[in-house]
């Protein structure tokens, strides 16, 4: 079976976003840019089901930016077999994403789709719904275990009343949470094995589908300061001064 | 922020300071390039982020014991050498004809650094193994290769330093340490070895001791020592292991850092039967076991200054954060306090750390590219020509930092105040850490007393000759920089006293009069030699500067400040030094054993 793992270049977990002084994003100049945790836990995932014999082959896919090819660096000197950079300028929303991803899904035919529940940038948790919806395949949302047997993915979900196990017939969409497993370290012989693997790069452009942004961003600010507290002399000057601000 | 990493010093070094680029043309490393090179140091840095920082302060209060039979550490120490395994790390720097991934010797240098940074403690064991494999590799058989070499490049055994005994320690031409040959072909190990680190252990598979004995009949002195791979279990033909060797631990010691690498004292051969081969030569033990204490030496002077640079880490992101005071001027109480980053004598603290550690940084890389360097030539000259810089900055390299970055570390526990001073953060065990690294490899004295005594003089001051044109070709190059003016006089005043100093002492008739002051030469000679590296860096920091962006702005100006504060601040206490070292002073030398304390303790 082919697996296909889509992966998103992210500001790093460790960097203390800045917000741009004319507040039309996130500053990204000179910060440390890697792969969207989820994606890794997809690749790893992905890689694990290589490991087993259940997969063939691993291709990942990542659009934006020319640089984004690191990314999918990372994702082959993980495991994945090959990659595909789809270049495209400017934030591209969760739906234009999942719309490329269809034609790419169309192209390559893999048995599953494998990728990260939402990334950590925008924290959207859209594109492998509206993926799964525009290929009208099957989704088991936010894994926290995937067991390929007998034709079906038996995805167990993590969903707010406890786990909810799904069956899906193949081909099938899977999103990964955080607790599917922990993604291995790309290891110096397969950093170096990965540079030989090959990346085909198209542009966002020729798949012939709407990416044009439908939201149009007013402005991004810092969160407000947390101000100070202020303390009580007793229960009673509590309770009335919670009433005062309409909490009680 | 990282505790443990500087990204952009790393880079700074790498691509500014010395030219990696120019290495990745090389034949020998054209498989790497600058984005490699970045996964590579992000594996690293993830794996010392996950696995070596977070236990640091578990290991240090939970040191490893003995129960008379075996040792037990913490298990996260397994854990974080079996994850530095996997990234194939201890076969990183190796050629690829034997396993390895041929890395270059800078990057390697970076990458060993955020693990120094995070752990010291399990980071020695690592160390210990590379250092042993390349002594090996470099004189051993192919027979005795093939059998050691591959686990010991995969991690699954791990490798050790026996010189110290316990009643030679400096003094290693007094080692009783006995080697019998037989008719087997293996030699019978008998004697005690001390401050064997990673000497015992249930780590890795195997333990291959490297271990300098005598043969009976052998010259006196250092021209009798040969080296001997000595494992802890006996290895068969067919790479499995086979009996236990006849090695015992006799005790682990108590230390006052560096807790979470086992210290030894060994017992070879209390039953007459440890086995022993020979590695290389006999009585060539010294100077093969060089191979691997030249390496250690460069690598203590690294580790001092990764413990000093988590310090400098962790105090300025602390002092950003802690709020206490106001500035002399403002006294109202009602107004909001300051991060104490702000008051002027914390920043003093800070910046005499950052003068320290990448002051200490740019001679490490500088050894290391002389090295490197070594590789890629094959003309004997310059071969030669680097080999006497590497001689001569050798004691620089090991002591300099020693001293200095473990100042560093203590400014590092003052920017915390009564915080840093207990055990709920970490600058203290940093700085108990750090101070081995005056102690092993050879002590401060033993470093000074090879400078002044030996490398000064070394084929005629043929070293020193070829590294002060090393400082005039800096002192040249920056000549007509304005801004670099008065450190440029200060360099060159400096530099002529030095020479003035050592021709002096060189010219006394008496060998202990020339020596009495060699530690204080030492760590003036430093600071001379850490002076140039930081006209160096201020000369690229200022014409990077003109075209400089964003955060590369204050890195550059950064490194200015730094400049400015060690010829401000620093260089001119090596010029008191000098003067203490060129007056050939015999306070010390005329110290009586009873003027010390009214009783003679004799």
């Amino acid at each position: 079976m082919k697996v296909l793992v889509p992966v998103k270049r992210v500001i790093d977990y460790n960097v203390k976003p800045r917000v741009k002084p004319d507040q039309t994003g996130v500053d990204l100049a000179n910060v440390k840019m890697s792969m969207n945790p989820f994606c890794e836990i997809a690749v790893e995932e992905a890689v694990r089901l290589k490991e087993k014999g259940i997969v063939t082959e691993i291709v990942v896919v990542s659009i934006g930016v020319a640089q984004a090819q690191e990314t999918l660096r990372t994702a082959l000197a993980m495991g994945a077999d090959r990659g595909i950079l789809i270049t495209a300028e400017g934030d591209v929303e969760p739906l234009a994403v999942a719309k490329i991803l269809k034609a790419v899904a169309d192209e390559e035919q893999p048995g599953l789709i494998l990728l990260g529940k939402q990334a950590i940038d925008n924290d959207n948790n859209q594109t492998g719904q509206m993926l799964a919806a525009l290929l009208d395949w099957p989704q088991g949302t936010f894994a926290s275990e995937v067991v390929v047997e007998d034709g079906k993915v038996n995805v167990t979900r993590e969903i707010d009343g406890g786990l909810q196990t799904v069956a899906l017939e193949g081909p099938a969409v899977v999103t990964t949470d955080l607790r599917l497993n922990e993604p291995r370290y790309a290891s110096l012989p397969n950093i170096m094995k990965a540079k030989k693997k090959p990346i085909d790069t198209k542009e966002a452009a020729s798949f012939g589908v709407d990416i044009s942004p439908r939201l149009t961003v007013l402005k991004v600010t810092e969160p407000a300061e947390r101000e100070a507290g202020e303390k009580v002399e007793d229960v009673a000057t509590l309770v009335s001064k919670l009433k005062a601000a309409g909490a009680l | 922020m990282s505790l443990i990493a500087n990204r952009r010093d790393v880079d700074f070094m790498m691509y500014e300071f010395l030219n990696l680029d120019k290495v990745f043309q090389t034949e020998r490393y054209q498989s790497y390039d600058r984005e490699a090179v970045s996964a590579i140091l992000d594996t690293a840095e993830a794996i010392a982020e996950d696995k070596y920082l977070p236990c640091a302060a578990k290991l240090d209060a939970n040191e490893p014991s003995f129960d008379g039979e075996k040792v037990s550490i913490i298990p996260e120490v397994g854990e974080g050498l079996q994850a530095f395994a996997e990234a194939g790390f201890y076969a990183a720097s190796f050629d690829e004809d034997v396993g390895g991934a041929q890395l270059p010797g800078i990057v390697n240098l970076t990458l060993a650094g955020f693990f120094s940074a995070a752990n010291p403690g399990i980071n020695s064991y690592a160390f210990l193994t590379v250092g042993a494999a390349n002594m090996l590799n470099a004189v051993g058989t192919q027979e005795q290769k093939d059998k050691y070499l591959g686990p010991m490049l995969e991690g699954k055994w791990s490798g050790t330093m026996c010189l110290s005994e316990p009643q030679a320690g400096s003094s290693l031409s007094d080692i009783r340490t006995k080697a019998t040959p037989t008719e087997e072909g293996h030699y019978l190990i008998e004697g005690s070895k001390m401050w064997i680190s990673g000497g015992d252990h249930e780590l890795t598979e195997n333990i291959v001791e490297m271990v300098l004995a005598k043969i009976p009949g052998g010259p006196p002195g250092v021209r009798g020592i040969s080296l001997f791979i000595v494992p802890k279990y006996r290895v068969n033909d067919d790479g499995s292991l086979g009996a236990k060797n006849d090695i015992s631990l006799a005790g682990l010691n108590h230390k006052m850092g560096h807790r979470g690498t086992t210290n030894c004292l060994l017992n070879f051969g209390e039953n007459g039967d440890c086995h022993g081969y020979l590695l290389g030569k006999p009585h060539e033990g010294l100077k093969n076991m060089f191979h691997m204490m030249n390496e250690a030496r460069i690598g203590v002077g690294h580790g001092a200054t990764m413990s000093a640079l988590a310090g400098f880490l962790y105090s300025t992101k602390y002092a950003g954060e802690r709020l206490q005071g106001r500035h002399p001027q403002d006294k109202d109480p009602s107004t909001p306090q300051l991060p104490i980053i702000e008051h002027t004598d914390i920043k003093r603290l800070l910046m005499a750390q950052k003068a320290a550690v990448e002051g200490a940084s740019a001679l490490l890389y500088y050894c290391t590219d002389l090295v490197e360097e070594q590789k890629l030539t094959d003309d004997k000259d310059a071969q030669n020509r680097l080999a006497l810089l590497l001689e001569i900055l050798t004691p620089i390299a090991k002591s300099w930092p020693s001293e200095f970055c473990l100042e560093a570390n203590k400014h590092a526990i003052q920017v915390l105040g009564g915080y840093g001073y207990t055990r709920e953060f970490p600058v203290e065990r940093l700085y108990r850490d750090n101070r081995l690294n005056h102690i092993h490899e050879g002590t401060h004295a033993i470093h000074g007393i090879d400078l002044l005594g030996r490398k000064v003089s070394m084929f005629d001051g043929a070293a020193l000759k070829l590294l002060l044109q090393e400082v005039q070709a800096t002192l040249s190059a920056t000549s007509e920089m304005s801004a670099l003016g008065e450190y440029n006089k200060d360099l060159e005043q400096a530099l002529k006293v030095l020479v003035e100093t050592t021709e002096t002492v060189k010219a006394h008739e008496n060998v202990n009069t020339q020596l009495a002051n060699a530690t204080i030469y030492l760590d003036a000679f430093g600071h001379v030699v850490i002076a140039w590296l930081w006209l160096r860096q201020a000369q690229i920091a200022t014409n990077a500067l003109a075209n400089a962006q964003g955060d590369d702005v204050a890195f550059y100006q950064g490194k200015l400040a730094a400049c400015r504060y060690f010829f401000r601040y620093e260089l001119p206490k090596a010029l008191v030094q000098f003067k203490l070292v060129s007056d050939l002073d015999e306070t010390c030398m005329d110290l009586k054993p009873e003027h010390l304390t009214g009783n003679n303790p004799l």
